[in-house]
């Protein structure tokens, strides 16, 4: 897991990526548990607010939740869900990036069908 | 609950304006950045609230109570300073002892395991320190006094890379397990950027600004292109600074950004706050 701070992105929300890509790789299981905000806030330097911020939105998409005194775990059926939303997201982020880098080169709808089928083919 | 009210202060030195009506608040379990450049009177505030100092005008309350002579007050705030006031003779122990007697909640044991992190011996006198262990053992008394304010003057002044590191992880581990008001008047405000939550900046003797870092990365902008279109698109905006290279020019906005407008050719970056800093405080 890494953050990257040169990233025009607000940390919170790398963190929250960062961890949901951790949860697909399976390095954190379903009903295990996820660092704490300490341990996240110290071990990359960042505010602990920004940390529980990051964590927040996993609390509130129901992919992780707090077990009393003993901190986060991973929902059941998590990862489903983040797949789920990441198919969602796909287009959005990079269906729509990718057709507007091409309009900017003038590159045809079927040259891009063409460059799909040959980046399948890899 | 620990609240510090800082009221309209302003201190002159003879015919010198150091700070001029500053008014702030620092709110209970913060970590706050105080930057500014060199002269700009970071120190001098940091002085003012420990009543090193005395204000010309104004006044600083600590839970409502004003700090001048006010040892109850001012035993709720350490001061973490550039200038070593301690005995030169003295050695690192007899240190937090001595310390030990003015904060009583100082905590010994924690301050002898943070001295075998950074390698600082027990039995070493303060004068024979180098620049950086310096840093280390002012720091080090600070993080362990367990007061509900530590101001930190430059604390990681002569660290090395793995050093700063190590500090900035204590700070926040320190901080996560009891929580506390802490300011942090720094330069390097790329290392500091992503651990402080509010920033204050202070130009010339003046309060510029007093917000939470998100706040201001989410309202900065850079927007580059050709001169006249980036000319264009940012008339009548908050401009704090453009760099030009050729016929392309980088202008730093401060403000909303509608992403719908931006005209074609013009791109946007988002800018750190070191960027920002340094054009918010330029001239």
């Amino acid at each position: 897991m890494k953050l990257d701070f040169n990233n025009d992105k607000p940390i919170y929300l790398q963190l929250s990526e960062e961890l949901e890509d951790a949860i697909i790789a399976g390095a954190y299981q379903e009903e295990t548990q996820i660092p704490s905000t300490t341990e996240i806030s110290v071990n990359y330097k960042i505010n602990p607010a920004t940390a529980l911020k990051g964590i927040n939105i996993l609390v509130d998409n129901g992919i992780v939740y707090k077990k009393r005194g003993l901190g986060m775990f991973v929902a059941n059926g998590a990862k489903e869900k983040i797949l789920e939303q990441r198919k969602v997201d796909f287009f959005e982020s990079y269906i729509k990036s990718l057709v507007t880098e091409a309009k900017k080169l003038s590159i045809s709808k079927e040259d891009i069908l063409k460059m799909l089928e040959r980046g399948f083919e890899i | 609950m620990s609240q510090m009210e800082i009221k309209n202060i302003t201190k002159k030195f003879a015919d010198v304006t150091a700070l001029e009506n500053i008014s702030l608040k620092l709110e209970e379990n913060k970590i706050y950045g105080l930057l500014g450049r060199n002269g700009a009177g970071k120190t001098t505030l940091l002085n003012l609230i420990t009543n090193r100092i005395f204000p010309t005008e104004g006044e600083i309350l600590v839970n409502g109570e004003n700090v001048i002579e006010n040892d109850n007050a001012l035993s709720k705030i350490y001061f973490m300073a550039e200038n070593n006031y301690y005995p030169e003779n003295m050695t690192v122990k007899k240190a937090f002892n001595w310390t030990k007697e003015f904060y009583t909640d100082f905590d010994s044991e924690y301050a002898a395991e943070l001295c075998e992190k950074f390698s600082l011996k027990l039995n070493q006198k303060i004068k024979t320190l180098s620049t950086g262990y310096t840093s280390i053992f002012k720091m080090i008394l600070a993080l362990s006094c367990n007061v509900p304010f530590v101001l930190l003057d430059e604390p990681v002044l002569g660290l090395d890379a793995n050093h700063r590191d190590l500090f900035y992880k204590e700070l926040l581990k320190n901080y996560s397990e009891k929580p506390k008001t802490i300011i942090i008047s720094t330069h390097l405000i790329e290392e500091a950027a992503d651990i402080i939550e509010d920033v204050i900046i202070i130009k010339s003797g003046k309060l510029i600004l007093n917000e939470s870092v998100e706040s201001v990365l989410s309202q900065g902008y850079a927007i580059t292109g050709s001169i006249s279109a980036v000319d264009g698109f940012t008339a009548g905006k908050n401009i704090l600074g453009a760099d030009t290279i050729g016929g392309i020019k980088c202008a730093y906005v401060l403000g909303h950004l509608d992403k719908a407008g931006i005209p074609d050719g013009l791109e946007v970056t988002k800018p750190d706050l070191q960027k920002l800093f340094i054009h918010m405080t330029n001239r």
